[in-house]
This record gives structure tokens, C-alpha cells and sequence, in this order.
């Protein structure tokens, strides 16, 4: 490796990390689409800043793409407080209004200005280390690393002052309210906080990657973890590692890093979606066959317990009498044998003790429903486990 | 009867988009009484508690908490919301939600410690809750959930207790060990005002009742004035509920 992919991974890394923390907070407050319309809202606000300084890198450029990145918000809320259309409609309305203002500068421009949209939507993170920061003549690494890296500082700063601030108005705005943690300004805050890291990482990577930035590490994390601290270090952790093994799939590829991070981001949701243990595709599936399976069972049990008649329980009638296919009666029979909750005697089905018990509590627990009083059953029976 | 004055709300007015959904609202609640908010859908009871405690901004009227705007009264009150005002499936745990209510006399910036978890753990202990500490709060049942957020407002220590709906959802165990809990914080002198669907219920549960439709219709003692009278102009009809003695 040589230092310039060194640089590289590293701005791409530190970005992943700016973007995961306030994405984390906007995937809880479901405000993912909030980070779409940011990155394409600061559109005019930059090409303005870079009228006036002539400088991407310019703080008053970042100034004004975060004011413009706000003003994204308090106009979507204001259209959205009209009542007139609804949330996802207001978003709708105001970044592209916004974005276009900003192609029609560009374009406007066009000759002397060193800003082009491709580059705005995609970024080109492959010339980031070719902008370095020079005091006198010493060499401090590249500008952009610089401008993200504080970015990093202050947002991780933020983080750790007002942690608890952030998860009691995300989780319940009402009581925040109460307790004298004013919703509005830790929501503005928050906005800022993207709006900032949206511009920070605008120039290194581009409109669309800071989205999914922002939004696909926390998503992936939030299907892993109920505990808002692990949630917030699984996301980092996932950016970092799209953004590394993104490098190196676009190295191979020789194609656009941007372009193969996302799709890295991608992928690593969709495995994750797949096999998470809990929430995944795969385990949920399973559960919910298991669940069928349990019901059958229960079924079954309930048919022996309420008929007396040997007819009622003989082997070969229980599928016309309960209309299952054989297969599914077979299993059950099995699984009730398994279990010792039935025995058969001359191809006649009874319920042992154990069976007759199991099938007492499980009527019980249907018709009260009432959870504390179950809560051994989930131990001790499989029908009432997740 | 010479008791302090807990609540006092004076010429309340809040509007939603310019239409008013509380009008003219005087209000007195006397310390320590187990009061209902009662009244039909739409009747302005969880928006009459989101005004008192600053949550929404009303466009007339003022709200003082023992004589002094809520603002600097914060610590005396706690605010039970409606379960469904909250994400359940948000990543925490019972034990989380609960030191949820500590942050309030914590303020800005400092962080809850051992001191802040121990009153949390007992709070949980109490509302009988205690072995669900570490569990994710979607894995609860909704009197669970309920019970919860009891816990997070026993944990706050106040002197008022405003509860927007605590027994919607809830099975009848919780609903008996809820109510437990709230005549036991009377009993200590608690003020406790609770917005409550059930008509059937609010004799044997409360000694104090307001009756709410936009206005106010009445408030003052059950028994004094919880009666079909009262309850016909409140919900328009000729409403009857029989009174148990």
C-alpha cells in the first residue's frame, strides 16, 4: 500500500464514522429520508459559498451548506405542519426545489467554476489526497481529512455531552419535554449535526454515498442489537468496514470508491437481513414454521382432551376428524410422542399426564393471556419460547 | 377545607391549527387528592396535561404548579404519556427506560450513576417488575410496558403525578396493582391526576373527578358530583352509570 491508499482508507473511514453516528439517531427517529434530502439540499448552499471563496474547502462554505441543510428541515416541517400533505410528500417537495437551484447556479457558471454535478452526486474520493493542507512548507496530509477529522471531534463530543439528552428525546419526546430537555433544540442540534457531517463528507464522497452512509450502517446495526450504545459502535464498526472493503472492491475492479463502498453497505445489509439471529429473514421463517408446528401440536392436544370416544382418537381418523394432510398429522404425532405428552395404545391416542397438564396451562394461557403469570411456561414449554 | 392548591390553571385556551380543542379552562386541583380527567374522544384530556406541563404551547391562559409556573417546578411533577406515544422496539431495556427518570434532576450533561440505578431497581421493585430489568421492552407485554412506565415516574420522587391513560391495554392484574401503587402515593400525600376512560371504574378508583368536553363541565369530590347529570353534559347523551354503594 502506498500512502496515498493509506489516505484514502483513512478519509473514507473517518467519514463512515462521522456519518454512522448521527444516522444511528436519524434510522430511531425514522428520519432516514431527512438525510436525503440534506445531501441534496446544501447543493446551492455550496455552489454560493464557492462563488464567494473560490475555496471548496472554505469554512464559510460548510457555514452555509449546514445553514441551507437547515433550512431543508424547518421547511420541510412548515409545509408538513400545514396539514396539507403528509411527511414523505413535504420532503419531496423541498430538497429538489432546493437541489435544482443549485444545478441551475452550476450550470450558470459553468466556465469558471471547478464544481460539476457528477462530481456533487458521486464524489471522487481518489483525488482527495491530492488537495493537502501545506503551512509553509510543511505537508499536514490531506485538506479534506482535516476538515472531516474535526467534524469527527466535535460530533463524538456531542455524542458523549449529550447522550442521555439524545436517547430520552428519541425514545419519548413527550417526557423529555417535561423533564426540561427541550425536544426542539436536541432535534436541532441533531440536524445540524448531519448537516455539518453531510457537507464534511459531500466533497470527499459525494451526495449519495453520505446517505447511505448515514442510513445503511445504522439500519444493519439495528437489526443486531437492543441496546442503543452497541447499536451506535456496531454502525461505526460496519461503515469502517464498508468503506475499507469498499476501497479495495473498487482497487479490484478499478471502478468508482464511492460507487463500490455503497455497494459494500449494500451487501453486508442484505447478509445481515438474511441471518441476523433474531430479526433476519431466515430466523423469523423458522420461527414462524415452529410456530405452526406448536399450533398444530396445541390443536391436537385440545382434540384428545376434549373427546372421550375412541373413535375421536384413533390414529388412522385424526386426519379427517382435525382435516390435516398426513404429512402434518405425522409430524405432530410425532413431535406429541416426542415429548411424552401422548402414548399410543392399539393405534388409540391418549394424553399422558404430562400432556393433560401442558394442555390445561396452555387453555389457561389463552384465555387469560396474562403474561406474568406464564412467564415459566416460556421456560418450560417450547410453544411459548420468543 | 383549607388544602393547598397543587394545580392552578387560569383561562387555558389551546388551539390545533387555529381550532380549539380547550376553551377557557379554569381549573384548581387540591393537593392530594387521586383525581379523573373524564370525557369523549376529542375532549382535550391529554392536551389539558401536555398544556400544564409545557408540552404544548397554549394561546391564553397559565398554568401555575404551587403558585409557580411549571418551568421552575419541574422537579414536583412526573408525567406518565400514553403507552402508544413511544416506539416500543426503540433498542433499551426496562432498567434504561426506567432510569429515564432520574435525567430530569440530573439536568443537562451529567450522566446517571449508582445512586440513579439503585432508585431505578427499587422503582422497578415496586411496581413488581423487578426480575424484567434487563429485558428489551418490546418483549414485554403492554401491562408490562405499562408498569414500566409507572416505575420511570415513581422514580422521579414528585409531588404530582399526571398520567395520560395508565390503564389502557393493561390486563386486569395490572390494573389493580396500577391502582394500588396510586392510592398508595395518595395515601403519602401524593397529588395524582390521571386522564381515565373507564366510567364504570372512577368511584371506586378516585375521590376527586373533572369533567371535560373542550370545557370545562364540573370538577370537585366523586361523590358529590360524579352523577348522571354531570355525566349527560359531558358526553352529550342521556348518559346513566350505575353508582355502586
Amino acid at each position: 500500500m502506498n500512502s496515498a491508499q493509506i489516505e484514502i482508507q483513512l478519509i473514507a473511514s473517518v467519514v463512515a464514522i462521522a456519518c454512522a453516528i448521527p444516522g444511528t439517531f436519524l434510522v430511531l427517529r425514522k428520519m432516514a429520508m431527512i438525510s436525503d434530502a440534506i445531501s441534496h439540499s446544501i447543493l446551492p448552499g455550496i455552489v454560493i459559498g464557492f462563488f464567494i471563496t473560490h475555496d471548496l474547502n472554505s469554512p464559510l462554505l460548510i457555514l452555509l451548506a449546514a445553514l441551507t441543510g437547515i433550512i431543508t428541515v424547518i421547511l420541510v416541517e412548515y409545509i408538513q405542519k400545514t396539514g396539507l400533505v403528509k411527511e414523505d410528500t413535504a420532503i419531496g417537495l423541498v430538497f429538489p426545489a432546493l437541489f435544482s437551484i443549485g444545478v441551475i447556479l452550476i450550470a450558470k457558471n459553468a466556465n469558471d467554476v471547478h464544481l460539476d454535478v457528477d462530481a456533487v452526486l458521486l464524489g471522487e474520493l481518489a483525488f482527495a489526497p491530492f488537495d493537502r493542507l501545506l503551512i509553509g512548507e510543511t505537508d499536514l496530509g490531506p485538506k479534506s481529512l482535516w476538515i472531516i477529522g474535526t467534524i469527527l471531534l466535535i460530533t463524538v463530543t456531542l455524542l458523549i455531552a449529550f447522550f442521555k439528552e439524545l436517547k430520552v428525546s428519541t425514545f419519548d419526546k413527550g417526557l423529555a419535554a417535561s423533564l426540561g430537555f427541550s425536544p426542539a433544540i436536541i432535534h436541532y442540534g441533531l440536524m445540524s449535526v448531519a448537516s455539518v457531517t453531510t457537507v464534511g463528507a459531500f466533497d470527499a464522497v459525494g451526495a449519495i454515498l453520505v446517505v447511505a452512509l448515514m442510513i445503511a450502517p445504522a439500519a444493519t446495526a439495528y437489526l443486531l442489537t437492543t441496546d442503543l450504545k452497541k447499536m451506535l459502535l456496531l454502525a461505526i464498526g460496519f461503515g469502517v468496514f464498508g468503506a475499507i472493503s469498499g476501497y479495495w472492491f473498487a482497487h479490484w475492479l478499478d471502478a468508482s470508491i464511492s460507487g463500490s463502498i455503497t455497494t459494500m453497505l449494500g451487501l453486508l445489509f442484505l447478509v445481515v437481513y438474511l441471518f441476523a439471529p433474531n430479526k433476519g429473514l431466515i430466523s423469523v421463517m423458522y420461527r414462524e414454521k415452529q410456530q405452526r408446528i406448536e399450533v398444530s401440536l396445541l390443536t391436537f392436544l385440545l382434540h384428545l382432551k376434549n373427546h372421550d370416544e375412541i373413535e375421536e382418537r384413533h390414529v388412522n381418523h385424526l386426519n379427517e376428524h382435525i382435516n390435516w394432510r398426513k404429512v402434518r398429522s405425522k409430524v405432530v404425532l410425532d413431535l406429541a410422542l416426542k415429548n411424552n405428552m401422548i402414548h399410543i395404545d392399539t393405534n388409540i391416542v391418549s394424553l399422558t399426564e404430562k400432556g393433560n397438564k401442558f394442555t390445561s396451562q396452555a387453555i389457561d394461557y389463552i384465555i387469560t393471556n396474562e403474561d406474568a403469570q406464564i412467564e415459566h411456561m416460556k421456560d418450560d414449554f417450547f410453544l411459548f419460547r420468543g | 377545607m383549607g388544602k393547598k392548591i397543587a394545580v392552578k390553571v387560569d383561562d387555558l385556551t389551546v388551539a390545533y391549527n387555529y381550532k380549539p380543542v380547550l376553551w377557557d379552562i379554569d381549573l384548581e386541583i387540591p393537593e392530594g387528592v387521586l383525581m379523573a380527567i373524564v370525557g369523549p374522544n376529542g375532549a382535550g384530556k391529554s392536551t389539558l396535561i401536555k398544556s400544564i406541563l409545557g408540552i404544548l404551547k397554549p394561546i391564553a391562559g397559565s398554568v401555575s404548579i404551587y403558585g409557580k409556573p411549571y418551568e421552575k417546578q419541574r422537579k414536583l411533577v412526573a408525567y406518565v404519556p400514553q403507552k402508544g406515544s413511544v416506539d416500543w422496539d426503540f433498542p433499551t431495556t426496562a432498567l434504561d427506560v426506567v432510569m429515564m427518570g432520574t435525567y430530569g434532576s440530573l439536568g443537562w450533561i451529567k450522566r446517571p450513576r449508582q445512586k440513579e440505578k439503585k432508585a431505578a431497581l427499587e422503582a422497578l421493585e415496586k411496581v413488581g417488575m423487578l426480575s424484567f430489568k434487563n429485558r428489551q421492552i418490546n418483549q414485554l407485554s403492554g401491562g408490562q410496558q405499562q408498569r414500566i412506565f409507572l416505575a420511570r415516574a415513581l422514580v422521579q420522587n414528585a409531588s404530582i403525578y399526571f398520567m395520560d391513560e395508565p390503564f389502557q391495554g393493561v390486563d386486569a392484574t395490572t390494573e389493580i396493582a396500577i391502582i394500588n401503587i396510586l392510592k398508595e402515593l395518595r395515601k403519602a400525600g401524593k397529588t395524582l391526576i390521571v386522564v381515565h376512560h373507564d366510567l364504570q371504574t372512577v368511584p371506586e378508583y378516585f375521590d376527586w373527578v373533572t369533567f371535560l368536553n373542550v370545557k370545562k363541565i364540573a370538577t370537585g369530590p366523586v361523590k358529590d358530583i360524579f352523577n348522571d347529570d354531570n355525566l349527560t353534559k359531558t358526553y352529550g347523551i342521556n348518559y346513566k352509570v350505575s353508582v355502586q354503594e
